[in-house]
């Protein structure tokens, strides 16, 4: 069972994986299936299940499209 | 579930038009939860200056003014003088405030006005197309010095940080950086500082934050955050420059 739970509003999304790369999981990843309306592919989380909450991803988004949650 | 991560009510709604990667929208985030965090939505003013940064009115939740270019310091002076009980903050690029706008920024601190300036330093003018700033590194390549800044020509890069802390009316002087995670962290506590420093009314405060502009460096956004770690942080060193107590 994860203990965190992160949301994306990927429509902001400007892929510039900065939330990719200081995720200490290692768990996010761009989702090169979907174009957002901007013209990027938007990131995705990878294993949901993996994922402890520790907000890091949110902290390092420039355009804050990231929610997360902790239990 | 607890929230750990959430837009702060001293954002609007409005989509950033910074650029992929670019650390302005980290800034605004960091400003945005300690101004709700100190419960100063409703009290704060902030002026806007001339550089990227130009729309930042439609991005917070708070009263903003837009200066001209570089006067961002004197038209916080005003407000902060016929509105003693707001806070005033400023948030500057390197361009406006260490280029056209040093008059303003040198004689604000030396007055003494308690104001608090947040200094986006990124090295190099990034709304116009990256043209060399006063803060651009020895070296650098920027559209009008394609060969590389050159003391001889061009002179040094400005330290305002440490220039400002030689200055009396200085009450918080700090230089920090936004990228990894310890340093917005940092960056975060620094800015509550100053805007805490200014409600007791001790003297001009500043954080100095070393910013990335990948576009214009034609770097990618990852590389652009080791560029600031190897060339920049070795020239502009991050710190306190200045505390005063009491």
């Amino acid at each position: 069972m994860a203990k965190g739970r992160v949301r994306f509003f990927t429509d902001r999304c400007k892929a510039c994986e900065l939330c990719v790369k200081f995720c200490p999981k290692g768990i996010l990843g761009l989702d090169e299936e979907i174009i957002n309306t901007l013209g990027y592919h938007p990131v995705n989380i990878l294993h949901p299940e993996d994922c402890n909450g520790c907000g890091i991803c949110a902290l390092m988004c420039p355009d804050m499209i990231i929610e997360v949650e902790r239990e | 579930m607890k929230v750990i991560a959430r837009r702060p009510e001293s954002l609007t709604e409005a989509k950033f038009h910074y650029c992929p990667g670019c650390t302005h929208g980290i800034i605004h985030r960091l400003i945005g939860e300690c101004l709700d965090e100190l419960n100063l939505r409703e009290n704060a003013i902030g002026i806007c200056p001339v550089g990227c940064a130009v729309l930042a009115y439609e991005y917070f939740n708070c009263d903003m003014l837009e200066a001209a270019h570089g006067r961002a310091p004197a038209i916080a002076t005003a407000i902060k003088r016929l509105q003693p009980n707001n806070t005033v903050f400023t948030y500057q690029g390197d361009g406006d405030l260490a280029s056209i706008g040093m008059g303003e920024i040198v004689h604000a601190s030396l007055r003494g006005e308690k104001i608090t300036v947040v200094f986006v330093n990124n090295a190099i003018y990034g709304m116009t197309g990256g043209q060399m700033a006063p803060t651009t590194l020895l070296g650098q390549v920027t559209t009008t010095s394609p060969y590389g800044r050159n003391k001889d020509f061009e002179g040094y890069p400005a330290k305002m940080a440490e220039l400002l802390s030689q200055n009396e009316g200085s009450a918080y002087i700090c230089r920090t950086a936004v990228n990894n995670p310890a340093n917005v962290i940092k960056t975060k506590k620094a800015i509550k500082k100053a805007l805490q420093i200014q409600q007791q009314g001790l003297g001009f405060t500043m954080v100095e934050i070393l910013s990335t502009c990948p576009t214009n460096w034609g770097l990618s956004p990852l590389d652009a955050l080791d560029w600031v770690e190897e060339k920049m942080i070795p020239y502009y060193p991050l710190g306190e420059f200045k505390v005063k107590e009491d």
